[in-house]
C-alpha cells in the first residue's frame, strides 16, 4: 500500500487497570474498506472511538491523510461515525435528522445547500417517501438507513461504522450489507467497519483485521485470512462451521493424529515433529481417505450439507454437496485436501 | 397422541394488533420444530402462548393430550430459555442450574448428579461456584441453557437462545443443542429469525409471516420447494433468485415464460420483447430430453407441461443452480462479488434483471466481467404472479 489514508500505529488505551487496546496497528488506503472483526470485549468500539477522536490513546498515534491527528479534536478530523443503536432524534422527522449534522455549530452551510444534500442522500438511500415521517415511526431497517444517511450527508473523508447492522433481522442485514458496500464503494470514501459477523467481514472487506483482547491477531485480504489463518484463534473467528483443528505428529512424510495414530495427510520434509493441523470443513472429502469415520450428525444448510463425524479422536466437520446421500451411523473415509491444510505450532 | 398441538390459535392484542391469525400446528413427541420469520411475524407470541405467558384470544393448546390453554406457566410442564438470559444474580451458577430441580422437589443427591452432568456437557465445570456477573455473555447464555436442560419437561421452548453470541460460540452451542435434544428426545419449539440456524437445527421448519404459517416442512423441502415467494426469499442466504415474467401459450399445448412482463395494456405491443427463458416449443424433436437450450436470442426450456394458465408469474432459481457458461445467450455483467469463505456469490446484471450466482471461490470472474448464465432446468420454480403461490 502506498501512503495510507489512515494509519493507526501502536495504539494503547487503558481504562483504569483494564487494557482495552494493547498496541493496535491498522492501515487503510484511499477508497478501501477495512473490517475489524472481533467478539464482544475485543476492543473494537474503543479502536473506532480512538480513530474518531472520542478517546485519547495512552500511547501510539493516529495519522489521517499523512498528518498526525492523534491530538486533533473530533470535529477537526472530518470523520463520520455510525452506531449500532441508530441514535436518531425520535421526535424529529427524517428530514430534520438528516439535516442535523449540517447545522452543527461551525458549519454554516447555506439553506439551499443543506436541502440539496438531504435530497441527494435520500435519493441514494431510497428513503425519499419517509422524509416527513417521525424517526420513532420507522422500522429498524429504515432507521438504520437514516442513520447511515446522516453520516453520508456530511461528505466526510472517512466513515467509521460500529456494527451498524447488528440490531436488524438476519435477512434485512444481508440486504443492507450489500446496499452499504455498494454505496460506499461508489462514493470512494474509505471506511473502517467494525463487526462480529464473519459474513460481513468476508464479503465487505478489502482487508480484515482480526482483533482479540486489544491486539490485531492477523490482518490481510479476506481470502488470505480465511484460507491461511495465522493461529487457531483467527481460524475460530472466521468460518461457519469453525475450522477443524487436529493435533498431529509427523511420522516421516505423513501427519498422524496424536490422539489415535490415524494418518491424516502428507507432511512436508521440513515440517516440525508436532503440530496442530487446521483444515476447513469444505476441504475434507467424504471418500478417498484410508481410515474410516462414523457419521454422527448430518445437517442441511441449504446449498451444502454439514456432516459431523467421529474421526482421529475428534469431531470432524465436513461441508459437502447436498447430492451425496449421507445419514448418521454411516461409515465414511475422510480425506483432507493436503494443499489446504494449515500447520500451526503444537499447543 | 401428538406431544403439542395448537388449534386455530389466535392472538389479538389490546391495541388491535392481530399478532397470530388462527394457526394450526401439531408436534410429534421428540420433534424439533423451529418457528422462523422476521420481526413481527408472530413467532414469539406463539411461543409465549405455549409457555403460558400470553393468553390466546381464541383457540386451544394441548401438551401430551391435556388442554393447557388457560393454565399458568407453572402448571405446564415446560422449560424455557430466552434471548435475554434471566439468571438469578444472587445465586451461583450451580444454584442457578439446580433451581428448577429444587422447585420440582428432586432430592439433593440426584440434583447434584444432574447438575454435574449438564455442566460438564456445556463446559461449565470450572464456573459452578461463580455468580452470573462474573461471567461473560456467552457463559451466562450457557448457564441459561443448562438451567433449561437440567430438567426433562414435556417440551422445551427456546426464543433465540443464541441470539447475542458470536459466530463460533453459536455454531458450537447449536451443535450441542441438537445433540442433546436428539439424545434426550425432548419435544422442542425454537424461535429464530436466522434461517441458517433454523435449517441446521430443525426436524421441521415452520415459516411464519404476518401471524400466519406459510409452510411447515423439513428443511430440505422448505429450501427446494418453497410454498410461496416469501418462503423462497426468506430461506437461503442469499434467497432464491426471483424474476417477474409472463406465462404464454406457445402452440401445441406448450407454454413459455417471457421475462420482464410487459405492463398492463401494452401486452402484445412490446417494442423490444425480452428474452424467453423458459417454455416448450411445438417444433421440438420427439423424445428431446428436458434441458435448457439456446435458440437464437432466447433460451428455450423443454420441461413445462401445458397445465398452467397463461398470465403473470415469477420465475425462481437458487443461486447454486445457475452456472457460468460463456456459450449461453443469457448474458450480463458482474456487478458485485461477495466472498463468503466456503462459497462466493456473484451478482450479475442482465437484460432480464439481476441474478445471484453461487460460484466456486476460485472462479476468475470479477466485477465488470461479462458472463453467460446457464440455468439448471431441474431446479427452476414458478410462482403465481398475483398470489405468489408456487405453481411448479
Amino acid at each position: 500500500m502506498s501512503a495510507p489514508f489512515l494509519a493507526v500505529r501502536g495504539v494503547v488505551k487503558r481504562f483504569g487497570a483494564r487494557t482495552a487496546l494493547a498496541g493496535v496497528e491498522l492501515e487503510l488506503g484511499a477508497g478501501e474498506i477495512a473490517v475489524v472483526l472481533g467478539a464482544t470485549g475485543a476492543g473494537k468500539t474503543t479502536l473506532l472511538r480512538t480513530i474518531a477522536g472520542l478517546e485519547r490513546p495512552d500511547a501510539g498515534t493516529v495519522e489521517l491523510a499523512g498528518r498526525d491527528a492523534t491530538h486533533d479534536p473530533p470535529r477537526a478530523r472530518d470523520v463520520a461515525l455510525v452506531f449500532q443503536d441508530f441514535s436518531l432524534y425520535p421526535r424529529w422527522t427524517v428530514r430534520e435528522n438528516l439535516a442535523f449534522p449540517l447545522r452543527a455549530p461551525g458549519r454554516s452551510l447555506p439553506q439551499a445547500e443543506v436541502e440539496e444534500r438531504v435530497r441527494a442522500v435520500a435519493a441514494t438511500l431510497r428513503i425519499e417517501p419517509l422524509l416527513e415521517r417521525d424517526a420513532r415511526r420507522l422500522s429498524g431497517g429504515e432507521m438504520q438507513r437514516v442513520a447511515i444517511g446522516r453520516a453520508l450527508v456530511r461528505r466526510p473523508r472517512l466513515f467509521l461504522m460500529d456494527e451498524p447492522l447488528t440490531n436488524l433481522d438476519a435477512k434485512l442485514r444481508e440486504a443492507l450489507r450489500l446496499e452499504l458496500v455498494t454505496l460506499v464503494r461508489s462514493l470512494g470514501t474509505p471506511m473502517v467497519y467494525v463487526t462480529h459477523d464473519q459474513a460481513e467481514a468476508l464479503s465487505m472487506a478489502d482487508r480484515i483485521h482480526v482483533l482479540e483482547a486489544g491486539r490485531v491477531l492477523q490482518a490481510g485480504p479476506p481470502r488470505e485470512v480465511y484460507l491461511r489463518p495465522s493461529s487457531p484463534a483467527v481460524a475460530r473467528a472466521l468460518g461457519s462451521p469453525p475450522m477443524n483443528a487436529l493435533p498431529a505428529r509427523r511420522a516421516d512424510a505423513t501427519w498422524v493424529s496424536t490422539a489415535d495414530g490415524t494418518p491424516l495427510c502428507p507432511a512436508a520434509p521440513d515440517a516440525p515433529a508436532q503440530a496442530l493441523l487446521g483444515v476447513r470443513a469444505e476441504h475434507v472429502a467424504v471418500t478417498g481417505g484410508t481410515h474410516p469415520a462414523t457419521v454422527e450428525v448430518v445437517e442441511d444448510t441449504g446449498p451444502h450439507q454439514l456432516v459431523v463425524a467421529r474421526f482421529a479422536g475428534t469431531r470432524l466437520h465436513l461441508l459437502v454437496p447436498r447430492t451425496l446421500e449421507l445419514a448418521p451411523g454411516q461409515t465414511i473415509h475422510p480425506c483432507m485436501d493436503a494443499r489446504r491444510v494449515v500447520v500451526w505450532s503444537a499447543p | 397422541m401428538k406431544a403439542v398441538t395448537l388449534e386455530r390459535l389466535e392472538k389479538t392484542f389490546a391495541d388491535g394488533t392481530r399478532a397470530v391469525r388462527g394457526i394450526d400446528l401439531a408436534l410429534e413427541a421428540g420433534e424439533f420444530v423451529v418457528l422462523l420469520g422476521p420481526s413481527g411475524c408472530g413467532k414469539t407470541t406463539t411461543l409465549r402462548m405455549l409457555a403460558g405467558l400470553e393468553l390466546p384470544t381464541s383457540g386451544r393448546i394441548t401438551l401430551d393430550g391435556k388442554d393447557v390453554t388457560h393454565l399458568r406457566p407453572s402448571e405446564r410442564d415446560v422449560g424455557f430459555v430466552f434471548q435475554f438470559y434471566a439468571l438469578y444474580p444472587h445465586l451461583t451458577v450451580r444454584e442457578n442450574v439446580a433451581f428448577p430441580l429444587r422447585c420440582a422437589g428432586v432430592p439433593r443427591g440426584e440434583r447434584a448428579r444432574r447438575v454435574g452432568a449438564v455442566a460438564e456437557h456445556l463446559g461449565l465445570g470450572a464456573l459452578l461456584d461463580l455468580r452470573p456477573r462474573q461471567l461473560s455473555g456467552g457463559d451466562q447464555q450457557r448457564v441459561a441453557l443448562a438451567r433449561a436442560m437440567v430438567r426433562r419437561p414435556a417440551v422445551w421452548l427456546m426464543d433465540e437462545p443464541l441470539g447475542t453470541l458470536d459466530a463460533a460460540l453459536r455454531a458450537e452451542l447449536c451443535e450441542f443443542l441438537r445433540a442433546e435434544q436428539l439424545a434426550q428426545r425432548v419435544t422442542t419449539v425454537y424461535v429464530t429469525h436466522d434461517q441458517e440456524e433454523a435449517m441446521r437445527l430443525a426436524d421441521r421448519v415452520v415459516v411464519m409471516s404476518g401471524g400466519a404459517i406459510l409452510q411447515a416442512d423439513r428443511p430440505g423441502r422448505v429450501y427446494d420447494e418453497p410454498a410461496d415467494l416469501f418462503v423462497a426469499r426468506f430461506v437461503g442466504s442469499p434467497g432464491m433468485n426471483l424474476v417477474p415474467g409472463e406465462l404464454r401459450a406457445a402452440g401445441a399445448g406448450g407454454v413459455e415464460v417471457v421475462l420482464g412482463a410487459p405492463a398492463e395494456g401494452a401486452r402484445g405491443a412490446h417494442p423490444n420483447p425480452p428474452p424467453t427463458l423458459w417454455g416448450t416449443r411445438e417444433n421440438r424433436p420427439a423424445g428431446d430430453p428436458p434441458g435448457v437450450r439456446e435458440s437464437g436470442e432466447n433460451l428455450v426450456l423443454h420441461r413445462l407441461s401445458a397445465a398452467l394458465p397463461p398470465g403473470p408469474v415469477t420465475l425462481g432459481i437458487r443461486p447454486e443452480f445457475i452456472a457460468l457458461d460463456a456459450a449461453s445467450s443469457l448474458r450480463g455483467r458482474v456487478a458485485v462479488d461477495e466472498y463468503l469463505g466456503a462459497s462466493r456469490c456473484l451478482h450479475v446484471d442482465t437484460p432480464a434483471g439481476r441474478w445471484v450466482v453461487r460460484v466456486a471461490p476460485e472462479e476468475p470472474a470479477r466485477p465488470g466481467s461479462e458472463v453467460g448464465l446457464r440455468l439448471d432446468p431441474a431446479h427452476l420454480r414458478l410462482f403465481h404472479g398475483a398470489t405468489g403461490a408456487r405453481l411448479a
